[in-house]
């Protein structure tokens, strides 16, 4: 009586195909990017020593290591990270402890959307037209943190809101019937409740602007320079900028140079983002609410 | 304080605001001199000829950048966009348990590749596998840098559109069960066509991202100033002119302000492709 009929088991082929559709859709996706990695593992691992990573290049950047380059770039993300982050955990916290719902509102989203659909080299552009020119900072690390840190305010902005939203409004109305102020509601439950989660925003803020290019082209790294930085007015070597650099501009490079340099790059990238997922999904599963 | 804090975190959020009206004013007042004197309109949009550098006769025509953009940017999408969509049904609707969070992170982790990066990939990996398998001369083409482009472009575009099917109610899809539906007349019949606005989002986003691309567009394309007959020509970008070209023109030159104005068109053309997704997506939660 309740055997399968034809259209029953019809239905179900038809289903079973349409997912295996799917999964080979979604594995295609995935393994040239899989096949890449192994690519630039097979031909940049052998490199890869720790002369590389702590000597500087010599013979005109076609032997040596990628040491200044590694510092430009802690340089530039520490900077942009400073300018950035607290104007970003700002926007957040008036989005979504403040803002009422209103056009106002309405219209910084669309902005913040835009900071984040704008093309890397109008960002650039921008950087020269703001910071070198107009502010003076030159052609620096000053001048290049600040273009990077407005290019990534929207990822703090919207992880960090995100942290802010997932505390449960019971916890501030608790807060605000024991006659809590706004302020003290958000800086004693709801900040302790979500910081992870804006650490976790600011990580994945890490890994975006060390792979930035563009927008460090014009505005403060330089394509060889033998010294470290010393102050946030000079200029710096960074990782992306070497990378493209020594892979398209400097003629007599060794071929496994560049593929150790994107080894180096992606997997400094890559780890972050994966520090990032990690830790989220752990507080995901520690969350008491 | 309350009053102080208020007053900050406002100026935070309104910073959003300022940010991009003071991305357009400085991109503007760079390239205003050149837009409202040698700036001719028609040449612009309808001459291939972009020889800023020529020195008696310099002529701006972008009609070749612009091709050069549409056709990898096209190209990058009709790879990418069934492909992400594919991936985005089959993450939120098959997928289930750790399989799905596996490919989820995955996919994240995808988006995540900086883009000199990928611009190395297809100069280092494409670039000579193309020349093998079409036997063609040159491998830095429409088809390197597109292949390049979709690869980019469909882990944001899988992302958005699964964030688009998961915002359709359950309520939806149980109703479609309960009336003896199967799976995939669920998908097709109710799903898709109830997240049909978040879909066409995530293209446009994706189409967003292909147009801006600066990197790896600039390495793989082939940088060569053509309008393309075959996916095997090579082709100079909008974006790529910008990042090739700017480090060696003076500043306040005409060379160095036609740039510029590159820029606010690069800029009006992706805020208007955002606005379009903003108000595609809004509509849905209107209903």
């Amino acid at each position: 009586m309740f055997e399968a009929s034809q259209l029953n088991i019809r239905n179900r082929k038809v289903e079973r195909l349409w997912g295996l559709l799917f999964l080979v859709m979604t594995i295609l996706l995935i393994l040239p990017v899989l096949v890449i990695l192994g690519v630039l593992i097979y031909k940049g691992g052998p490199i890869l020593s720790i002369d590389f990573l702590f000597t500087e290049p010599k013979d005109g950047m076609t032997a040596g290591g990628i040491f200044p380059a590694l510092v430009g770039t802690v340089w530039l993300v520490a900077v942009a990270l400073l300018a950035s982050v607290p104007v970003g955990v700002a926007a957040a916290l008036y989005l979504s402890e403040y803002a009422p719902d209103n056009w106002l509102t309405r219209v910084i989203n669309l902005a913040i959307i835009n900071l984040a659909g704008v093309p890397s080299i109008v960002h650039a552009l921008f950087g020269v037209g703001a910071f070198v020119l107009f502010f003076r900072f030159g052609t620096s690390i000053l001048a290049a943190s600040l273009t990077l840190a407005i290019m990534t305010l929207p990822v703090v902005i919207v992880a960090t809101r995100e942290s802010l939203q997932a505390v449960p409004q019971a916890f501030r109305e608790a807060c605000w019937n024991m006659g809590a102020s706004r302020w003290q509601t958000i800086r004693h439950v709801v900040l302790p409740n979500s910081i992870s989660g804006i650490l976790t925003g600011v990580i994945l803020e890490v890994s975006r602007t060390a792979g930035e290019t563009a927008p460090i082209m014009f505005t403060g790294a330089a394509f060889f320079l033998p010294f470290l930085p010393q102050s946030v007015y000079d200029q710096t070597m960074a990782m992306s900028l070497h990378l493209f650099v020594i892979s398209t501009q400097v003629p007599g490079v060794p071929e496994a140079m560049p593929f150790g340099v994107a080894l180096v790059l992606i997997s400094m990238v890559l780890v972050m983002n994966a520090v990032s997922i990690a830790f989220r999904m752990y507080l995901r599963g520690k969350k008491k609410w | 304080m309350d009053k102080a804090v208020q007053v900050l975190v406002f100026v935070g959020g309104v910073s959003a605001i300022v940010f991009i009206i003071g991305i357009f004013v400085f991109i503007t007042k760079e390239g205003l001199p050149f837009l409202l004197g040698r700036f001719d309109v028609a040449e612009f949009f309808t001459s291939p000829r972009w020889r800023p550098t020529s020195e008696h006769n310099p002529t701006y025509g972008a009609l070749a950048l612009i091709a050069g953009t549409a056709s990898v940017t096209g190209l990058a999408m009709l790879v990418a966009v069934p492909f992400s969509l594919g991936a985005a049904i089959y993450i939120g609707e098959f997928a289930t348990g750790k399989t799905r969070e596996a490919l989820k992170v995955l996919v994240e982790l995808l988006a995540a590749i900086p883009s000199v990066v990928w611009g190395f990939i297809g100069l280092s990996i494409m670039n000579p596998l193309i020349i093998k398998t079409f036997n063609v001369p040159v491998g830095l083409n429409v088809l390197n840098a597109g292949f390049i482009l979709g690869l980019m472009a469909a882990p944001i575009m899988t992302t958005i559109a699964e964030d688009a099917l998961k915002a359709v109610p359950d309520t939806y899809r149980e109703a479609a069960e309960a009336m003896g539906a199967t799976r995939w007349q669920v998908i097709f019949r109710v799903v898709i066509p109830a997240a049909k606005n978040g879909l066409v989002a995530a293209v446009l986003l994706g189409v967003g991202r292909g147009f801006g691309e600066t990197m790896a567009v600039l390495m793989a394309s082939g940088h060569s100033i053509n309008l393309p007959t075959s996916i095997f020509d090579s082709v100079r970008a909008l974006t790529a002119t910008i990042a090739a070209e700017l480090g060696e023109t003076a500043v306040g030159s005409d060379h160095y302000r036609a740039l510029f104005t590159l820029g606010i068109f690069l800029f009006l053309i992706t805020f208007i492709i955002n606005l379009t997704a903003d108000l595609v997506v809004r509509g849905i939660r209107k209903k």
